[in-house]
């Protein structure tokens, strides 16, 4: 589905991806770990067409996409969420997902004039829509509140569900679970496993929650100081010796200790 | 009693009004510096310019209209030529950003980058204005002068001090109270206006959604060419036409757009009137109002006039500073600047 080749992106001297080569199969839930720093969300911003790369390739089913706009890229059916959870602050929580379909009838000034009613089905349908999206995601009562006063997790919840308001090919979440309790990451987890098996979606998530991780996704893929450490299933992960170092020395001894000797 | 009521006259007639009319230009040219701002998020050195080609090319086409006879009554026919003035404004704010800006965006260019674009597009379109209609002062309002003139309205209410209501002020209130609601309703209520606040809002997230970054652009342009050329055009009724007057309100626009909080609509109409109204108060003479309040023995001698009016731009400049120094993000909470 998605191959990223040799891929290389430098801040000034710094390479924060060190030549990454990686591939997501289609159907499938990758996840992506690695201690802090390793280019985790540098990689998404490159292939989510945030960032240019300084050199390598994307491709996504066989066609390059490298350097292509985020725009561009949503409509092939790329996504992607991020690690600290965007929202239009001044839009109720409804109306951000109302916005994500493209090429709406209210867009152009147009038909914002002469075809008003055009639009006003439209927009009834995509209310309709956005609400069975927070139904689904058991966050309903927040229909109407502002998209700025939702908590944290509730944002994250709120991100998952923009992907939702369109067909989707490929999501990227960047630390789905970053600030989430318990429950609500739960939620999350149970949210993507089902678009996973019922929507035909394929993910890519940045996690550091090992369980999470361990539960959902195969196959794991690890990352440290911008290059691919290690990939393979969750449990043979977990045991493999490099990763394990690359944790240790970054001080989540004790969440991989747990891991390893479990 | 009386001499109170003549304090409050003299008051309304040489500070509140003008300064309501002029907050209401300033609020008008603010507007547009904010909406760029919040979607385009670089400060827009060429909008004085711009509100100058808008008028400029207004002026000609009233010029037409008149010599061929078409009057709007009562109400200058300015009026009936700002429509063609917006269009043509328009197609010249989308011609740069297709040639200039558009370059710019691409390359992700960073909003210093685009300021200083921007004072260039500046200097072209200064030379552009004085060639199309010259560098001299021009005067196109028509119509009625007066709503009421002093004259009337002290034989109307025995007062010793006038009210002169100019038409001049009542259609620039009356214009930017249906501008600014129309631009509300457009910002809050259709799904365009939400695609530019969204934009605004969150960049990032509105790339990564259905939101067609350049259609938001081009109707920023659009808006802007509108709320330029209706400030620039009502500033023209008011006072006159000077295409270096006009660069010079660029200065009291920025102070009202970033007093209010740059990138904020609400912000930028109450920063005009707030600037508007120091720049009155401090350069208006006092005299006057107070020789009605105090009792003879107290009538102040001077002027009581705390800047002269050559110095009007440096109340703008002072609230600047000030803004900038003490609250970055203005009195309504807009982006940083
Ligand atoms: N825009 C940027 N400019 C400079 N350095 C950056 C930038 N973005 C990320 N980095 C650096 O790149 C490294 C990798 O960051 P990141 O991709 O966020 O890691 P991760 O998501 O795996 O924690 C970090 O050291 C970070 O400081
Ligand atoms: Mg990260």
């Amino acid at each position: 589905m998605i191959v990223v080749e040799d891929l290389h992106k430098h801040f000034g001297g710094f390479h924060a991806v060190d030549g990454a080569s990686l591939e997501i199969r289609k159907g499938s839930i990758t996840g992506l770990i690695g201690p802090n720093g390793a280019g985790k969300t540098t990689l998404f911003n490159v292939i989510a067409g945030r960032l240019p790369p300084t050199s390598g390739r994307v491709l996504m089913d066989g066609e390059d996409i490298t350097g292509l706009t985020p725009h561009e890229l949503f409509h092939k059916g790329l996504l992607r969420t991020f690690q600290i959870a965007h929202e239009f602050g001044s839009m109720t929580v409804r109306e951000n997902l109302m916005m994500v379909p493209a090429q709406q009838h209210g867009e152009t000034l147009w038909n914002t004039w002469f075809r008003r009613g055009a639009i006003a089905a439209q927009e009834r349908a995509l209310a309709k829509k956005a609400d069975e999206v927070l139904e689904f995601l058991t966050i309903s009562h927040l229909a109407n509140q502002k998209a700025s006063q939702i908590s944290g997790g509730q944002k994250k919840l709120l991100e998952l569900g923009r992907t939702m308001m369109v067909e989707a090919k490929i999501v990227f979440l960047d630390e789905v679970g970053a600030g989430v309790n318990r429950t609500l990451l739960n939620t999350i987890g149970d949210a993507i496993v089902r678009l996973n098996k019922e929507r035909g979606y394929t993910f890519c998530v940045i996690e550091h929650d090992m369980d999470f991780i361990g539960r959902l996704c195969d196959p794991v893929i690890v990352m440290a100081e911008g290059k691919v450490l290690a990939q393979g299933s969750a449990a043979h992960i977990m045991e493999n010796e490099a990763v394990i170092e690359a944790y240790l020395g970054r001080g989540l001894k004790n969440k991989t200790k747990a891991g390893a000797t479990a | 009693m009386v001499d109170f009521l003549n304090a409050i006259v003299a008051l309304l007639n040489y500070v509140i009004v003008p300064a309501t009319s002029y907050g209401a230009q300033l609020a008008l040219g603010a507007l547009g510096v904010t909406l760029i701002y919040g979607i385009l998020r670089f400060s827009n050195f060429a909008h004085g310019d711009t509100m100058a080609f808008g008028t400029a090319i207004t002026i000609l086409v009233t010029w037409l209209f008149q010599s061929w006879g078409i009057g709007f009554g009562p109400l200058p026919t300015a009026l009936l030529a700002l429509p063609f003035g917006i269009a043509v404004t328009a197609l010249l704010l989308l011609g740069t950003d297709r040639v200039v800006y558009r370059f710019y965006r691409r390359q992700k260019a960073a909003p210093v980058i685009l300021v200083i674009v921007s004072m260039g597009v500046m200097f072209i379109m200064n030379g552009l204005v004085r060639f199309v209609i010259g560098v001299q002062e021009q005067n196109f309002a028509d119509g009625a002068r007066f709503v009421i003139t002093a004259t009337q309205f002290r034989n109307l209410t025995g007062l010793d001090a006038g009210l002169a209501v100019r038409t001049s002020t009542v259609i620039t209130v009356v214009t930017a109270v249906i501008v600014v609601a129309a631009l509300f309703w457009f910002l809050n209520k259709t799904r365009s206006g939400k695609s530019m606040r969204a934009f605004s809002d969150n960049e990032d997230l509105a790339l990564l959604s259905g939101i067609n970054p350049e259609r938001v652009v081009m109707i920023t342009w659009l808006l802007v060419a509108a709320l330029a050329t209706t400030a620039g055009v009502l500033y023209g009724l008011d006072k006159s036409f000077k295409p270096f007057t006009y660069y010079q309100l660029l200065l009291p626009i920025f102070a009202s757009a970033v007093v209010g909080g740059l990138g904020n609509p609400v912000g930028a109409i109450l920063g005009g009137f707030v600037v508007a109204f120091s720049e009155v108060t401090f350069t208006y003479a006092w005299k006057k109002v107070l020789t009605y309040l105090l009792p003879t023995s107290l009538a102040p001698d001077s002027l009581v006039q705390l800047l002269s009016t050559d110095y009007k731009f440096a109340v703008s400049f002072a609230i600047l500073v000030v803004v900038l120094l003490f609250k970055p993000t203005g009195l309504l909470k807009g982006k940083s600047v």
